[in-house]
């Protein structure tokens, strides 16, 4: 029996060799969440804000820093050109964590989404969140907390475990890591979900349906880990592939456990079968965490799913390639589709996230240089247009809040024709009109698509953009075309939620006018495709 | 006994669990449904390591059983939240979010 070898082989256990350096930006963002919980623990309520803000600022920026010193120092000890004939890259803390060119891009995208979204989580004046998580709604325990102006400082550690999460997710290199990177990156945001001000019972119930739905999908990215597992002796990625390039493919467990590993990816990103949580959760959240899930969540979950497709299942790609096909063309479809009949704005937004969802995957299904760059372009040009455009659904406020609800978006044209014509720029950028990011990127993909043997699919795309073009549209003369109502929300611009806007609306009209730069260092990202 | 066994006892533990996150509505025993999936991939894990003859698949079911704590700990707080301010953990009378 093998077994009874188990319990006698006790190995010379020597100290796992661990890369600080590669992996400081990770380590910087998990320390400052935690010194986050202790500052919870010690410092007095009133001086908590005060602490945890520049902390969150200082420990997102310092990461971004050290992400790009590791990228730019990579390419100069070899002394060539950013990236150009890649660099030794190997993985790092024993093969655990893949430190490889396109992770500095997918890292670095989710540290400058993170720090966006903090000017939003952050901003003073707004309150998003609210003041007592614990008090029932509408009790005389929420009056008085509300009344104290207490707030739940909380929320500043909890993001930045998930943006730990975040970065770690696209750079695990074998399954095991991979899941606990998405646990630490989901059960935060789950939390995070329920905090909303105002509106609580939908957010409480966004929190609820986000963690079931979340926990299920866990559950059979876990069983598929298993199966591949049990196929190759190793939830590494590589030795994953190298055992699926021995063989002929067809075994049972190989394909159950890829099946399965695939909805937990995929549920993450939101593509359809597996997007119906994605409205609901981004309607209830409070909108801050709705902008920090709809960028970074989005650049993690593809991340991901562009390393475990490219390393560990490249050899099988004829066998997934038609299931993916389907998912991509339902995504792009339903997506656009079930988006014209929304009356919410957060809920339309969501459904335009799944039909983006849709165009990325063309990306993971070229399995080439071409689709990893384009991937990785358009996922940080959408990243900010996106963004941009929670931070303006923040803006239009009624007494109740946030006047999420389109009909009360009418007229906005007329009172704040500044705003509404930025909110139209980033529904023009999210259609793919030329001269915006979401064009460029959107060219990208499809070309990849094209010349991986995907012409069907682009034609899907292009269709199902412009029925999202349709909607997109309604929404902008909703905005111009119609008189406000008497009673119609105002727009009070906050200063950090105006920064927000302000670097989303430069991005996208940057990557749009003048990509070049952004897909160059995409491209450079992509030429030494991931490490093994 | 062959391990295959196991691996078949696995694979029933995890649809009993799926089957029930789907027709169950107490938000807690779909929960426990889906802790029910996690301990059959313990087992699925287990079984492999056996007859890898390899301690890999262990000492996986160890993070398993870590992070499946981390997940009842946030996920209690939340459906305890939502009890307390409706008063129900069935996950039928969550609607307020739809189409």
């Amino acid at each position: 029996m093998k077994g009874t070898a188990l319990v006698t082989a006790a190995p010379n256990f020597s100290a796992p060799h661990i890369e600080y350096g590669q992996l400081a930006p990770m380590l910087l963002v998990f320390g400052v969440a935690v010194l986050g919980v202790l500052i919870e623990a010690f410092v007095g309520r009133d001086w908590r804000r005060a602490v945890q803000v520049p902390l969150a600022y200082l420990g997102l920026g310092g990461a971004l820093a050290w992400t790009i010193y590791l990228g730019v120092d990579r390419a100069s000890i070899e002394g060539r050109t950013l990236w150009d004939h890649a660099p030794n890259f190997k993985a790092a803390a024993m093969g655990s964590v893949a430190v490889d060119a396109p992770t500095y891009f997918l890292q670095g995208t989710i540290l400058v989404f993170a720090l966006v979204s903090l000017l939003l989580i952050a901003e003073r004046g707004h309150d998003a969140f609210t003041p007592q998580a614990a008090a029932v709604p509408g009790s005389d325990a929420e009056q008085e907390s509300m009344a104290a102006g207490s707030e739940h400082t909380e929320v500043f550690p909890l993001m930045m475990f998930a943006v730990g999460g975040m970065l770690l997710f696209p750079a695990s290199n074998d399954l095991l890591t991979m899941f606990v990177a998405l646990e630490v990156l989901s059960l935060p945001l789950y939390l995070l979900c329920g905090l909303a001000r105002r509106r609580r019972l939908l957010s409480q119930e966004a929190a609820v349906k986000y963690f079931l739905l979340g926990a299920f999908s866990s559950a059979f990215f876990l069983y598929g880990v298993a199966l591949l597992y049990g196929f190759a002796g190793s939830v590494r990625l590589s030795d994953i592939a190298n055992e699926i390039g021995k063989q002929s493919g067809s075994e049972p467990l190989l394909l159950a456990g890829v099946a399965l590993l695939s909805v937990g990816l995929l549920f993450k990103l939101g593509a359809v079968p597996f997007h119906s949580w994605k409205p609901d959760v981004y309607q209830g959240a409070p909108t801050p965490i709705t902008a920090l899930m709809a960028s970074c969540t989005l650049v993690s979950a593809f991340g991901a799913i562009l390393r475990v497709f490219y390393v560990g299942l490249e050899n099988l790609r004829w066998d997934w390639r038609p299931m993916m096909w389907a998912v991509a063309i339902i995504t792009m479809v339903a997506g656009a589709v079930i988006a014209i009949t929304q009356t919410d704005v957060k809920r339309l937004l969501a459904y335009s996230s799944v039909a983006h969802a849709g165009f990325l995957l063309l990306g993971v299904i070229a399995t080439s240089k071409a689709g990893l760059s384009a991937t990785l372009f358009y996922l940080a040009a959408y990243g900010f247009t996106t963004i941009g455009a929670f931070a303006i659904v923040m803006m239009v406020r009624d007494s109740g809040g946030e006047a999420g609800h389109l009909s009360r978006w009418a007229g906005l044209g007329k009172r704040s024709p500044a705003i509404a014509g930025i909110f139209a720029f980033f529904l023009l950028a999210f259609a793919g009109i030329p001269l915006t990011s979401g064009f460029t990127g959107k060219f990208a993909v499809f070309q990849a698509a094209v010349e991986g043997g995907a012409t069907p699919l682009v034609i899907v795309g292009v269709l199902s953009s412009a029925i999202a073009a349709f909607f997109y549209v309604r929404v902008i003369v909703v905005m111009f075309f119609s008189d406000p109502e008497p009673d119609a929300p105002a727009v009070v611009v906050g200063r950090t939620a105006a920064t927000a806007v302000a670097l989303g609306l430069a991005a996208t009209v940057v990557l749009g006018v003048l990509p070049q730069p952004m897909l160059d260092l995409a491209g450079q990202a992509a030429t030494q495709l991931f490490v093994r | 006994m062959s391990p295959a066994h196991y691996l078949v006892l696995s694979m029933i533990l995890f649809t009993i669990g799926g089957v029930g996150v789907l027709i169950r509505r107490n938000a807690i025993v779909v929960f426990m449904c889906i802790e029910l999936m996690l301990n059959a991939t313990n087992l699925a894990f287990v079984t492999f390591s056996r007859m890898h003859g390899e301690l890999d698949g262990q000492v996986i079911a160890f993070f398993v059983m870590v992070v499946a704590a981390a997940e009842v700990v946030v996920g209690l707080a939340i459906i305890m939240t939502i009890f307390r301010s409706r008063r129900s953990s069935s996950v039928d009378d969550a609607n307020l979010l739809k189409y």
